[in-house]
């Protein structure tokens, strides 16, 4: 139940890009085709529970075991990073159908601040290690809903005739806004 | 000399001042502007990585091997961002909390990143100190008028530094709160942006 309410808090309430404000630009860059919007979203969920794992492992078992916390902040940048190229490698021999789906998504993540965000925020919250797991799952899954939520409004909008200084960026986040004026209803639900 | 170096700074101020010319770095300027103090503090912050990490990355540009240039800029930027970390925390630690984690995040600040790869990697130091002092001083100008415009709908207050409001509008102002919100973040920074657009063009 304890899990339960966390992945749902996670995933509506404390929505990623909507409620935590992390992750905005690939929201903003990626959302334009709804092909690629699944494509980011799916790279994300994978890269962030990966990291997640891993950051809470090195945290705990290396940085407060050491007494070294002012590191956090560049093992994790470091970590972050060079998982996503080992991912991307392995996926490129190992499974070259996934590549050619997530491929050009992968190296974008490294400065998704919403993995690092995630992450920052499992520590913050002191979670044992499932927790932290559950919350990078849920997490990521409310970044792609977002996301693919966005990407479906916004093919609709950009058919409209928009005013010329409002188009693109402009509308995009106005647009955004009331999305997560939508968002802010599931409001205590848990 | 001195031209190009004016024109490297003031280009910061107006032609490319981010994030409203330039769209990078937005998550900091939605989350952290519901007073104009937090605009500044995050602006203040960003400007220093950003001015001693193009310092650096310009002062190595012929060692640093193109094949892992991101990887060393990364190092670079995330050492300054934990001397920041740790300065704000020792000097000013209420402000420090209410930034939260949007102060390690500024590692992955596209801003910076996109500064050191495109300006700094390619320039003098000078040139590099002062493109990105120009960037940082206009960051820091956006942040603190989005804030203005959403403390001052949200909360009726300005606050320019230490918590306590400078200016108030009085009791008869009922304070619109959507804009302090999430929401209201989204849409205030989608129409200054709009806002922009239409000075910009011809």
């Amino acid at each position: 139940m304890e899990f339960f309410e966390l992945a749902i808090g996670s995933i509506f309430i404390n929505n990623i890009i909507l409620a935590q404000f992390l992750g905005i630009c690939p929201f903003i860059g990626t959302s334009k085709k709804m092909e690629t919007a699944v494509g980011m979203s799916m790279a994300v969920v994978f890269v962030m529970v990966m990291a997640g794992m891993i950051t809470w492992s090195v945290d705990t078992f290396l940085l407060k075991a050491l007494n070294v916390e002012y590191l956090r902040t560049l093992s994790f940048i470091l970590v972050i990073a060079s998982l996503v190229q080992f991912v991307e490698m392995f996926l490129k021999k190992s499974i070259p159908g996934l590549y050619a789906g997530l491929g050009i998504f992968l190296p974008l993540i490294t400065t998704n601040c919403a993995v690092m965000g995630t992450c920052l925020l499992n520590i913050g919250n002191e979670y044992d290690f499932t927790k932290a797991l559950v919350s990078a799952f849920s997490y990521a899954l409310g970044f792609g809903l977002a996301l693919i939520l966005f990407a479906g409004v916004r093919e609709r909008v950009n058919l409209g005739r928009v005013p010329k200084p409002l188009q693109d960026t402009s509308i995009g986040l106005v647009t955004a806004g009331i999305i997560a004026l939508t968002f802010t209803s599931f409001r205590g639900m848990v | 000399m001195a031209q190009s170096l004016a024109k490297e700074f003031t280009k910061g101020l107006w032609a490319e001042i981010p994030p409203f010319r330039l769209v990078l770095g937005l998550c900091p300027t939605l989350a952290v502007t519901k007073t104009v103090e937090n605009g500044i503090g995050m602006g203040l912050a960003t400007t220093f990585v950003l001015v001693f990490s193009n310092l650096l990355v310009s002062l190595l540009r012929n060692t640093i091997p193109p094949k892992v240039r991101i990887a060393c800029y990364i190092v670079i930027i995330a050492t300054f961002v934990t001397i920041v970390e740790l300065v704000m925390q020792a000097f000013t630690y209420p402000l420090f909390l209410k930034l939260g984690i949007f102060i390690p995040l500024i590692v992955v600040n596209c801003i910076v990143l996109g500064r050191a790869e495109a300006f700094a990697s390619k320039n003098t130091p000078v040139l590099s100190v002062a493109d990105g002092l120009g960037i940082g001083i206009g960051f820091t100008l956006s942040l603190a008028s989005l804030g203005a415009v959403r403390e001052l709908i949200g909360s009726g207050t300005i606050t320019i530094w230490g918590g306590n409001p400078v200016f108030a509008v009085g009791d008869w102002y009922q304070p619109f709160s959507f804009m302090v919100e999430a929401p209201g973040a989204f849409v205030a920074l989608g129409l200054m942006l709009a806002g922009m657009n239409l000075i910009g063009k011809k």
